[in-house]
């Protein structure tokens, strides 16, 4: 960072021959941008180039240094290796889940906070709170309210006669904690996202369509609903995105369990990267997280381009 | 009998509100609950759940401090905190201006680099930072927990969140600026900023809770006790058996949730408004 914006060599050019206004311009634009292309390069692109090369070989704690092994890593993922294909669906599972769930939820608590009336302010402060809270805090608290024999919410349900199931330790229901857990946790950031978009939708289609008499549904589904439409589609990829990159929360809440159950992509890379040292292999996984997210985006800006036109 | 209209109407509004109460027990009642366990003895932990502590065990909030350095800890989340959004707002408004104002060859083309960005997650390139990171001999150090996040995703998303606000402010007063002969520098320092107090607010309350908040970074680069910060310690106060002292977490817990909680509510509406920012750029 330092040595960009020192150097000698500015300093000896700077006097001698006079800079057009349009060179200096740039110059000094280059100047403004420096840090952050500097730290870019350094801690963005170059790892991103290498993680394309890791993935090219061999190199975990036996083989102690990286032998290239071409596409051998992925062949692997893709076809030898049946963790893989189970992560996937774990990861599949979890967006499936919770997108739908997050985005209906979010778009509900919208249209009953988008206009004004007691309290709406203290509503929205409460469904935001998770959101700034950190995913340790929440995912402790969850742990300890979902316990099996002592926990909060199966005391509840005993009230009313149900035994509860064991929730992040069985295999049937730590996906479901796990989803519901974490739809709470982010609901809220949709919801303010729903909330502009709301408002920023003309009241007069509304007020004309209620003269006309008609009813609330279908206000909703003829006038709201097209409307958002563009929002609807750039939360709903950035909540997908936001599914398949899941980490904190699942490794506090269940640590890929039980039976691996909640083994999602995220958590899959850090256990093959940082917990087995297998690099070449975790790299790889990361390459195909990397093919996932891109081809979601390009889908993104694809279909809002449609939608412009 | 039948109901006047207004009276339908609070009958109405009542019921909605009633559903919105019932709809906020999730997301309320953990933050209750956490600072209630939070005083409990561990054998009231396990015993009949009340909101209220038969017996308030303050203990558990000195026992915090002792069980690791937890102060410590503490502090060390708060200044990585102030660093990190230190640095963001002076590189994001640096370059975010230059985007915004300057013409200069190559800006289309960094532009699109650094917008590409935005769409790789960290877990993408956290291999080969590791790797990157102990060359430089920075393991275990507060280094990379820095770095990262100023030259990050996250970095580049406040650039572009800067360039959008300069993009939008009138050029005139700039203009004018010039005039009287400020450098490029001047102008950004004396008239943009001050003339983006918004979005600085913005940038800075993000950048903070997501440093605060982070949690990958710090479980790869940082192994000491006394170099945690509070994510990690929370997740640390376990027995010999790996099992949770729940008082103890939970009431470690409070203590780092419950000052933001507070800031928050004061707040409200500037951190969603931050948020509502953020989450539609590009």
């Amino acid at each position: 960072m330092v040595q960009n914006v020192s150097g000698e060599s500015s300093a000896r050019t700077f006097r001698v021959p006079r800079l057009s206004l349009k060179h200096r311009e740039a110059l000094e634009a280059w100047l403004f941008v420096s840090p952050i292309v500097t730290g870019f390069l350094i801690f963005f692109v170059g790892p991103l180039v290498a993680v394309v090369f890791y993935s090219m070989t061999e190199w975990n704690l036996l083989t102690q240094q990286a032998t290239f092994v071409g596409m051998r890593n992925y062949v692997d993922a893709l076809t030898q290796n049946p963790d893989f294909w189970h992560v996937i669906r774990n990861s599949l599972i979890f967006a499936a889940g919770l997108v739908p769930l997050n985005m209906a939820l979010a778009l509900c608590l919208a249209l009953a906070l988008s206009r004004p009336f007691l309290g709406v302010v203290f509503f929205r402060t409460i469904f935001f709170a998770p959101v700034i809270t950190s995913a340790v805090a929440w995912a402790i608290v969850w742990k300890f309210l979902l316990q099996g024999e002592n926990g909060f919410v199966n005391q509840m349900l005993a009230i009313i006669g149900i035994d509860g199931p064991n929730w992040l330790r069985d295999p049937n229901w730590a996906m479901v904690a796990v989803i519901f857990t974490r739809v709470i946790k982010m609901v809220g950031l949709n919801m303010i996202l729903y909330i502009a978009a709301l408002q920023s939708v003309p009241r007069d289609y509304e007020e004309a369509a209620r003269l006309e008499g008609a009813s609330g549904w279908q206000i909703f589904w003829s006038i709201t609903w097209p409307l958002l439409a563009p929002t609807t589609l750039v939360i709903m990829i950035i909540t997908m995105i936001g599914s398949f990159k899941v980490f904190d929360h699942i490794y506090l809440m269940t640590n890929g369990g039980p039976e691996n159950g909640t083994l999602v992509l995220a958590f899959y890379i850090y256990e093959q990267g940082f917990k087995f040292f297998n690099t070449g292999y975790a790299s790889a996984l990361a390459m195909i997280m990397f093919v996932i997210v891109l081809v979601l985006t390009i889908l993104q800006l694809l279909l809002r381009r449609k939608e412009a036109s | 009998m039948t109901l006047s209209p207004h009276r339908l109407h609070v009958l109405n509004r009542i019921c909605w509100t009633l559903a919105l109460a019932a709809l906020a027990i999730p997301f309320i009642f953990p933050f209750l609950w956490m600072i209630s366990s939070g005083f409990k003895t561990p054998a009231e932990i396990f015993g009949q759940p009340s909101l209220i502590p038969a017996v308030w065990r303050w203990q558990n909030f000195v026992d915090v401090f002792t069980y690791q350095p937890f102060a410590r800890q503490y502090f060390n989340s708060l200044y990585i905190a102030l660093v990190v959004t230190a640095l963001t707002l002076v590189v994001s408004s640096l370059a975010g201006y230059a985007l915004a104002r300057m013409r200069f060859a190559g800006a289309g083309l960094l532009m699109v680099f650094l917008l590409s960005a935005l769409m790789v997650p960290e877990e993408v390139t956290i291999i080969p930072n590791f790797f990157l990171m102990r060359w430089l001999g920075l393991m275990d150090t507060h280094m990379p927990l820095i770095l990262l996040p100023v030259f990050g995703p996250h970095g580049i998303m406040a650039t572009f969140l800067m360039r959008q606000y300069f993009l939008a402010l009138p050029k005139e007063v700039e203009e004018a600026g010039k005039m009287d002969g400020l450098s490029r520098f001047g102008i950004w320092w004396l008239i943009a900023l001050p003339m983006s107090r918004p979005a600085l607010a913005a940038v800075a309350i993000i950048t903070f809770l997501f440093s605060w908040n982070l949690f990958l970074e710090p479980l790869i680069f940082v192994s000491s006790l006394n170099l945690f910060t509070l994510p990690l310690a929370l997740n640390n106060f376990n027995d010999p058996y790996g099992l949770p002292l729940w008082n103890l977490q939970l009431a470690a817990t409070s203590l780092a949730v419950v000052p933001i909680l507070g800031i928050y509510l004061i707040a409200q509406r500037q951190i969603i408004e931050s948020f509502a920012m953020s989450g539609v750029k590009g």
